[in-house]
């Protein structure tokens, strides 16, 4: 199983490692973590993708929450939520290619936002179906160098996690 | 104006302390300056770590947090085992360290460690102070981390320009921890459907731990165990959370637990676990522990639910506040039946109690039979000394029988029976120590003769690593590989450093040595050479079930 976690914390020093702390000594499976500050300068959000059994999630959630530094812990997985990733793609293109590249990308409602001699950096926003799929798209041109960002998520509608709920 | 080190003795008083204990060095010299002209008692250990297990000790025998204090790099990093050994087992504690200069942290200065990152796993929270201007609040929250909802160690850093920088003394107001809210009381709902299981029970037992100390329930304890006839076993670190002579206590389980309980436990049909964590001593096999009954957990931590062991019913909340409550509700129909069972058991499979020849079984048992009736407190070491104690001595009060559990930390009774005898100045202290663990920390006599602390050491001494060699002997062919000890003469060591020491051969000389031991205003070595190959038993194989014990 899968789960996605939003989770407020304090914003203080040392905050980050004390939740991959957690997670590295009880021997959990982090998937993606992203973490920055929210409006409120004294507050971060943490997104964290978790892997594993029931029982191992479960924990996820109880030991999170016995941190002093976490505020709120809510697991989103089955609600409605939107999710992205931001990918960055540094990927071989000359006079040749570029004009494919550019069409893919194109599709992918991404954009080139670096061009040189004999490369593009391509940018794209979105699930990670499509993050998965727009690479593989772009594999066959010879990818250098590319850097995810890892998952943000935020419910649907009027459901929120924040501070006083 | 007062300096950070003169706001940190302050706060300290504000929270009620009246002891630290420490060890000073570079980077604490303005807290230990500002030290020299408050009332507050520091006991002066000769290592970090036994600082640590003293205030551990304290904390234990007293409810109220230990207070330890060590300097940057080594001194910080020397409290590292103490600070885990309270973790381990829930005990509140504030340990502060002195840190480098903010200015020259993260540049390797001399006697530098990440004392914070270094102890963020062990825990329950820490504070690496920045500003002279937050010490106030970060010692309140400090304290009030360390001993609400499951107690633990906190960690205090404190830079040397913190410490010895100038500001106004304010009080820092609330705590205002949004994060951190334990919840005290169980949820009504739950605690109908606890009482509804009971009531359908026909037998019952109470598990019960540490966390029934910690919460002061021990009444509640007693008379939830009396109102539904349940018999209650303990963890290590339930041990006098039902006196030992009460008819319904069954002592020990697990690993080392009595056949009858272990059979008990095997057999019930409702276990009701109150301020435990199914620690894998206790449980040995998981798939087969108390495989036939419902399991109702009471505890103030909600992650040890189905962290180890599923559970029918979850009750989070502190433990005295739960039983009241459930009490409250608790209808039921004991079954003769299940006590003439256990009473079957108990008579069939009795712990042995033979006083032949000098084992230590029987030593324990005539310092049990010679403390009763007296005010006393006791200590372990780590090992068979721990577990053959854990069997045999009568136990009548909480907090009188003291032992590193969860972390198994060797050298940590003797410093902790010193911080138990700061805390009780009128009442017996005896340390029950091996020969090997008492030579981890055994330089700590200093301290106990320089502070007129009387703290007796009942050295059960075969000359081995007992409990390393029983495995051994069990489950590697008897290759006894580095644990056969050449000790030193502990009755001229403890005459060395100015305390008393006997030595004792044989079992008539048992009574009369204890006798002299308790009459001396001094620290005591008690040597008694025991048989060399005597075992813990009965014993449950690593990964067996507990109802399948050897001896």
């Amino acid at each position: 199983m899968r789960s996605t976690y939003s989770v407020l914390v304090e914003n203080n020093p040392g905050v980050l490692a004390r939740v991959a702390g957690l997670f590295s000594r009880r021997g959990y499976n982090i998937d993606s973590l992203s973490v920055s500050r929210t409006d409120d300068p004294g507050i971060s959000r943490m997104t964290i993708v978790v892997e594993g059994e029931k029982a191992v999630l479960e924990q996820v959630t109880k030991q999170l929450r016995k941190l002093v530094d976490v505020i709120r812990v809510h697991d989103i997985t089955d609600e409605p939520h939107v999710d992205r990733e931001l990918v960055l793609i540094k990927v071989n293109a000359d006079s040749g290619t570029r004009g494919d590249i550019m069409q893919i990308v194109e599709i992918f409602r991404g954009r080139i936002v670096d061009v040189g001699e004999y490369t593009s950096i391509v940018e794209v926003t979105g699930d990670e179906g499509k993050i998965n799929a727009i690479e593989n798209a772009l594999k066959p041109f010879g990818i250098m160098e590319l850097v995810r960002t890892g998952k943000v998520a935020m419910q649907r509608g009027i459901r929120t996690v924040l501070v006083e709920d | 104006m007062l300096t950070g080190g003169q706001i940190l003795v302050e706060c300290l008083k504000n929270e009620g302390v009246e002891v630290i204990f420490g060890y000073p060095g570079g980077a604490v010299l303005p807290i230990y300056d500002a030290l020299y002209d408050s009332d507050l008692l520091h006991v002066l250990t000769r290592h970090e770590q036994a600082a640590a297990h003293a205030a551990d000790g304290y904390a234990r025998a007293t409810g109220r947090p230990g207070v330890c204090l060590a300097t940057s790099g080594p001194g910080a990093t020397n409290l590292v085992t103490g600070i885990a050994t309270a973790a381990m087992d829930s005990v509140p504690m504030v340990a502060i360290t002195g840190q480098v200069p903010t200015t020259m942290i993260g540049k390797d200065a001399f006697q530098e460690a990440d004392i914070t990152g270094i102890t963020l796993p062990i825990t329950k929270h820490n504070y690496l102070v920045r500003d002279v201007n937050d010490l106030p609040r970060i010692v309140k929250e400090a304290f009030y981390i360390a001993t609400t909802g499951r107690p633990g160690p906190v960690l205090i850093d404190i830079p040397r320009d913190v410490s010895a920088g100038k500001t106004e003394y304010r009080d820092p107001g609330p705590i205002g921890l949004r994060g951190y809210m334990p919840r005290l009381a169980g949820e009504p709902a739950k605690i109908a459907a606890a009482a509804k299981l009971i009531a359908q029970a026909k037998r019952p037992v109470i598990y019960a731990g540490g966390g029934v100390i910690n919460s002061g329930a021990s009444e509640y304890l007693k008379k939830l165990a009396e109102t539904i006839m349940a018999p209650v076993a303990v963890t290590l670190m339930g041990i006098g959370c039902l006196p030992g002579d009460h008819p319904l206590f069954l002592g020990m389980l697990g690993m080392h637990g009595a056949r009858y309980t272990n059979y008990a436990v095997n057999e019930c049909d409702l276990l009701l676990a109150i301020g435990v964590r199914f620690d894998d001593r206790v449980t040995g096999k998981v798939e087969s522990f108390a495989s036939h009954a419902k399991v109702i957990h009471i505890d103030i931590d909600p992650a040890e639910f189905g962290k180890n062991v599923p559970v029918d019913i979850s009750i989070a909340g502190d433990v005295r506040t739960v039983l009241v409550d459930l009490i409250k509700n608790l209808t039921c129909n004991p079954d003769p039946a299940w006590q003439e069972k256990i009473a079957r058991w108990k008579k069939e499979y009795p712990l042995d109690h033979s006083r032949e020849g000098l084992r230590p079984q029987a030593v324990i048992r005539e310092l049990s039979d010679m403390l009763q009736g007296r005010r006393y407190r006791v200590t372990t070491e780590v090992g068979q000394n721990q577990m053959w104690a854990a069997q045999h001595f009568c136990i009548t009060r909480p907090r009188s029988f003291i032992s590193s559990g969860g972390l198994g930390t060797m050298g940590y009774g003797f410093p902790a029976a010193i911080g138990v005898q700061v805390a009780c100045p009128d009442e017996l202290v005896f340390d029950i120590a091996g020969d090997g663990s008492i030579q981890m920390n055994i330089q700590e006599l200093t301290t106990a003769v320089n502070y007129r602390l009387p703290v007796n050491v009942a050295i059960l001494n075969n000359s081995y690593l007992g409990m390393v060699r029983q495995w051994q002997e069990l489950f590697y062919n008897r290759r006894y590989s580095q644990t056969e000890l050449v000790n030193p003469d502990f009755v001229k060591v403890a005459e060395a450093f100015g305390a008393e020491g006997i030595r004792v051969e044989k079992i008539a000389e048992v009574r009369p040595a204890l006798e002299q031991a308790i009459a001396s205003s001094r620290p005591v070595f008690l040597d008694f050479i025991v048989e060399r190959e005597e075992n813990v038993m009965p014993i449950v194989p690593p990964g067996e079930a507990i109802s399948r014990m050897l001896g």
